[in-house]
């Protein structure tokens, strides 16, 4: 199965035939990590020794829907259904109503808080496999609290989170500078790469080093254009 | 009691590894020790409040039994939004501990102060409210909620009463009388008791006003006579109160801080008195309300 496959999906949520692949800025990214990269089990849902992967930036889930749907973890048919009274699926995940969805998320700011907390939950825990990984996206990172978790997971070396932002330039007042900027000057391990190239992402989520959270950005196609 | 929660909190992390604290600088010296033997569950993410809940919430998610502890205005007023996404929209829960409760920390002026918490919390639910009037009340509430993993608030105040009650969860009676049922909540009990000398009322304390012992209010409100004097901000268990005896007649006078911001330093004392909720306050506004 490759991303192409997931398409179809997607036209099931939002009924739209012609959408371009472009629409969805996560697509791509959320392809690798459920792909490549995530150790989760749709059959072992509970397992306390799973990946985590967390979203933060809880806008636009089609993509997130139809890569958990074509990955086994929740039946087709909720595809046709999206935000329904009765359906599992909102414009907004719900971690109570979605298998192998992590957090509810939707208010922005909120993900890499709850992903640093479960990183230190795991590590209390003695849990030394799991990463926890955080999706988030350029906009987002206005809410300030991205930065209270930003320096404190770099602070303390916290290096089973990983961040993923998603860079398709649609904060207001930009961040001059870069965004791998913002999290290495916090002793984050940063990199940025191209998040429509396969390879390159899943190469910038495996440079996670020890002893220091690790972000990779994913430069997209600028919002709107 | 904020030396009782240290006490018992430090016992707690020591005793079961399911307990964590998260701390946001405020009493972390006093967790020191603490932290040296349990760096892993005893964190302290520095002077952010947002962290402190979202950490929280991350915590309970990994099966964590997660403490955080601030001033009620930073733990809850500042953090409210993660309080209601972190931890009760997630599906998990914590105990939230505060202190600075109302004008405690009235020296301190407005910016250190939380009339409004209880209020806060009240807003969202499944949450069960702690108000403990005495320091001995402090330990059984906290060792009991670290046994479960639903949310828990755990008010502290510096004011506090003469005597703990161990069974105040529900409404205990501590005098009684005819003519109106006169609610105590937390360390509003002492004020109540020296205001009500005299006068021909039952007077009931709780540390628990969430959930409100409703079954208790009906057998104690039989006069249909109820004043309500509650250590935070007036009207905070009215709607409670209201639709417990909404099917029979009844009066109902409800004291608490008043919907103010003072502009003034000043005692505790100094502010529970321009609230009315001194002695000489509460006894004005009982004997002006009573048939």
């Amino acid at each position: 199965m490759t991303v192409l496959e997931v398409e179809p999906l997607i036209t099931r949520l939002t009924g739209d035939e012609k959408h371009a692949p472009s629409a969805f800025s996560t697509l791509d990214v959320l392809w690798v990590l459920y792909d490549r990269v995530l150790r989760v089990d749709p059959r072992r849902l509970d397992d306390p020794d799973r990946d985590r992967f967390l979203l933060s930036k809880g806008h636009g889930p089609a993509a997130y829907y139809a890569v958990l749907a074509a990955k086994g973890f929740l039946p087709h048919e909720w595809l046709d259904d999206l935000a329904g009274a009765e359906s599992p699926l909102g414009h907004h995940p719900d971690r109570l109503r979605v298998p192998g969805v992590e957090i509810s998320s939707g208010s922005l700011g909120h993900g890499l808080g709850l992903g640093v907390g479960t990183a230190l939950g795991l590590r209390a825990q003695g849990r030394l496999e799991p990463r926890v990984y955080v999706l988030l996206g350029d906009a987002e990172l206005d809410e300030g609290s991205n930065h209270e978790a930003i320096a404190y997971a770099g602070a303390t070396g916290l290096d089973s989170v990983t961040a993923v932002v998603i860079d398709n330039r649609s904060a207001s007042h930009g961040w001059p500078g870069g965004i791998a900027s913002r999290f290495a000057v916090h002793g984050w391990t940063a990199v940025t790469v191209d998040g429509r190239d396969h390879d390159a992402v899943e190469a910038g989520l495996r440079q996670a080093a020890e002893g220091a959270p690790h972000v990779v950005v994913a430069v997209v196609e600028t919002k709107g254009s | 009691m904020r030396q009782a929660f240290i006490d018992t909190a430090t016992a707690l992390i020591d005793e079961d590894p399911r307990t964590a604290l998260v701390l946001a600088d405020i009493s972390a010296a006093a967790f020191e020790q603490a932290a040296f033997k349990h760096p892993d569950r005893v964190l302290n993410v520095g002077i952010r409040e947002q962290l402190m809940i979202g950490v929280a919430g991350g915590l309970a998610l990994t099966g964590l039994r997660p403490i955080a502890h601030s001033y009620a205005t930073f733990l809850v007023d500042r953090a409210y939004e993660q309080i209601k996404l972190d931890l009760g929209h997630q599906g998990v829960g914590a105990i939230l501990v505060s202190v600075g409760a109302s004008y405690d920390g009235s020296s301190a002026g407005y910016t250190h102060m939380s009339p409004m918490d209880v209020q806060l919390i009240d807003t969202l639910p499944g949450w069960t409210i702690h108000v403990p009037g005495h320091p001995g009340e402090v330990a059984p509430l906290l060792t009991a909620a670290a046994a479960h993993d639903d949310p828990v608030y755990l008010r502290l105040s510096t004011q506090t009463n003469d005597i703990a009650y161990a069974d105040a969860a529900l409404l205990r009676p501590v005098r009684h009388g005819t003519k109106a049922l006169v609610v105590a909540v937390g360390p509003m009990l002492a004020p109540v008791l020296e205001a009500t000398r005299g006068l021909d009322v039952t007077v009931a304390y709780t540390h628990t006003p969430r959930p409100f012992d409703t079954t208790g209010l009906r057998e104690l409100a039989a006069s249909g006579n109820v004043a309500l004097v509650e250590p935070y901000l007036a009207g905070t268990s009215v709607h409670v109160i209201s639709q417990a005896l909404a099917d029979r007649p009844h009066r109902l006078l409800s004291l608490g801080v008043t919907h103010q911001d003072l502009h003034a330093y000043g005692t505790p004392a100094d502010h529970a008195r321009r609230h009315g909720l001194d002695p000489a306050g509460l006894r004005a506004s009982l004997t002006t309300w009573l048939p």
